[in-house]
């Protein structure tokens, strides 16, 4: 489509980040990144080794590494206890708004998909976080689509004010913006940002988000810097396995967390592994690209390569998977999920982004989780 | 020299257990246990996990006989760390407060320097404040001008189970500085608990190694076993060891004849 505007040019307002070196340093590694080039003797030599490369990483998700995936597992599994002993983090996500002014053409809430649209206002998103609250969470992520229009900074800002009334983490997963307006959502209360990236390959990217600013792929793969720089605690990162080479994708992805955390030490890293799931109104996607075994073998070598990273697990898979891999190499949960518009107070009144496999409630998670051997926490931060 | 007479001073408090037992990582029903078959007296706690409402809060947990010791994990400078003390002690877990400050995520090593600062500032305001540094002679010093009550040099990174990584660094400590010398991290077994006493230490602080056992509470009596052990062969007075060969039959000097 001629009409389609340049994707790897900023559009007015957006910031520029002059002097970062981290995209161009993903990006040439990704391409550099030949996967079937890896042995099994790169692979043990990587679950052998005590602080492990970037090659090593490329090693474990690389194909030579699949008949490892019981090594790797018993190795991510060790790492995830030194670190974090046997605590899984709960939390749940709250839509607030899934008005959206970007073409993706894999998502449920893009702009041309006949979907119901809604925005809570501030009552409504209080009724709800007070409903979340009385399950015992302590922890909620605040959701948008991506419509700076209808809902704007000051919007998210508002409901961020009102989250902190009620939670004592506030995590935000809506449109990059730019860093001074994450400093105004850090100051609202907000102190943790997901951006994800949904595939790292610019020309794959550019054949999947037709129109809006997340066309934009520079801008969004810098917003977890500028998050950053805009004094926000941590940062999550995340591709849509399955968009593109899973391989390359997962690899960019954990080289992209590595470098900012070694650019912002102090920051906090999280990485999300969602795969692509079924939406409303597209059945071509077939969700089955990236298989269990292949997802698994991806968030062991995340795990491996960032032992200090927390680690999510999409509700977007099946309540079996997510108990074991809590088990292995999770680090945070959410439960009680609804991925409408509210919907845990009232009725949802937008309708969802994808769909989830995983529909236990706040009780039947933590439940799940204590009876695995694992402790569920609430919070384990504090403003101050 | 008899146990009962051998006190760990903190800021005045005594205490007749030399093994500071950490909190986290682990399932909070087998605390009561671990806290039991360690003969603690002493529990840490990170203040952000136990300000933490009503479901699985830690503070439910923590048997209501031993001191608890509310550290400041998650605090990123010296203003931080004075105000998660602070608060510690506005909800009522007393005077005493471990300074974690933290500038790094992924090794989680101790800033030194807003330390310093932390403890001069709670310090004044009545703390017992227990710093956890990187083991440097100055800075020790330093802490100790600045009213610390002991310090809590750190053996290898938290959680890395690795051991004694510092031991050089922390026995010049313990033999300069007058305050007790409590290895904190690292301590991956008892048997390099039970060193860093024979060293001279006053305490150690351990979590990630019980936590990660296969048996929590049983691997919390072994720590407090080989804590003893070694505490015990520091008052004893090691016998003498040869770190290098054996000593020579033909001595150097033998042939001086007055």
């Amino acid at each position: 489509m001629k009409d389609r505007i340049n994707h790897m040019k900023y559009l007015p307002g957006m910031e520029v980040l002059e002097d970062s070196t981290i995209m161009s340093k993903v990006i040439t590694a990704m391409n550099n990144y030949d996967y079937n080039t890896y042995t099994a003797k790169d692979v043990k030599r990587a679950l052998c080794a005590d602080n492990r490369t970037i090659e090593d990483f490329a090693a474990l998700l690389s194909p030579a590494a699949y008949p490892f995936l019981e090594e790797m597992a018993q190795a991510a599994q060790t790492e995830t206890r030194k670190h974090f002993g046997n605590s899984i983090y709960m939390f749940t996500p709250l839509y607030i708004a899934n008005y959206c002014e970007n073409y993706c053409i894999y998502c449920g809430f893009n702009c041309h998909n006949k979907i119901k649209r809604a925005k809570l206002n501030i009552d409504e998103i209080e009724k709800e976080m007070q409903a979340i609250s009385e399950t015992g969470l302590q922890e909620i992520l605040l959701l948008t689509g991506e419509s700076p229009k209808m809902s704007d900074v000051h919007y998210i800002g508002e409901a961020c004010k009102m989250a902190r009334k009620y939670f004592k983490v506030v995590g935000l997963e809506v449109y990059p913006m730019n860093s001074e307006d994450y400093k105004y959502l850090h100051e609202c209360g907000a102190d943790f940002v997901t951006v994800f990236q949904e595939t790292y390959n610019s020309d794959k990217y550019e054949t999947l988000h037709l129109a809006g600013n997340k066309r934009i792929f520079p801008y969004r793969l810098n917003a977890q810097e500028r998050a950053l720089k805009g004094g926000m605690r941590g940062v999550g990162f995340g591709a849509l396995l399955g968009l593109d080479d899973f391989h390359k994708d997962a690899f960019a992805t954990g080289y992209h967390a590595y470098l900012l955390q070694k650019e912002y030490p102090h920051a906090e890293i999280a990485v999300s592994c969602p795969r692509l799931r079924p939406i409303i109104n597209n059945k071509e996607i077939n969700p089955k690209d990236v298989s269990e075994s292949k997802l698994l073998q991806i968030i062991c070598a995340y795990r491996i390569f960032l032992p200090y990273a927390s680690i999510t697990v999409s509700t977007r898979e099946n309540a079996n998977f997510r108990d074991h891999v809590m088990a292995i190499t999770g680090t945070k949960i959410s439960a009680g999920v609804a991925v409408g518009v509210g919907g845990h107070e009232d009725e949802e009144k937008g309708d969802e982004q994808f769909e989830i496999s995983d529909s236990r409630n706040v009780k039947e998670v933590y439940d799940a989780l204590i009876k695995n051997g694992l402790q569920p926490v609430m919070s384990d931060y504090i403003y101050v | 020299m008899k146990n009962t007479t051998d006190k760990l001073i903190l800021g005045g408090h005594e205490f007749t257990s030399r093994f500071i037992l950490g909190s986290g990582k682990y399932s909070l029903e087998l605390i009561k246990a671990a806290v039991q078959n360690a003969d603690a007296q002493i529990i840490t706690l990170a203040l952000r996990r136990a300000n933490s409402g009503s479901t699985a809060n830690i503070m439910d947990y923590i048997p209501s006989n031993v001191t608890l010791l509310p550290n400041t994990s998650g605090a990123r400078n010296a203003d931080e760390a004075v105000r998660i003390a602070r608060l510690a002690r506005e909800i009522g877990y007393g005077d005493f407060v471990k300074i974690e400050i933290m500038r790094d995520t992924k090794y989680l090593l101790p800033d030194n320097f807003e330390t310093i600062k932390a403890t001069e500032i709670l310090a004044k305001e009545g703390f017992v404040v227990m710093p956890y540094m990187y083991p440097d002679l100055n800075v020790a010093r330093d802490l100790q001008n600045a009213g610390a009550a002991c310090v809590m040099p750190l053996g290898a990174p938290i959680g890395s189970n690795k051991g004694l990584c510092t031991k050089d660094f922390t026995q010049i400590i313990i033999d300069e500085i007058d305050l007790p010398v409590i290895v904190d991290a690292g301590i991956g077994r008892p048997s390099q608990a039970c060193e860093a006493m024979e060293m001279g230490a006053a305490a150690v602080m351990a979590n990630t190694a019980i936590a990660t056992a296969g048996d929590v509470p049983a691997m919390a009596e072994a720590f407090k076993k080989a804590i003893k052990a070694g505490r015990t062969a520091y008052l004893s007075g090691l016998g003498r060891i040869k770190e290098n060969g054996a000593a020579a039959s033909s001595p150097l000097t033998g042939f001086l004849q007055d």
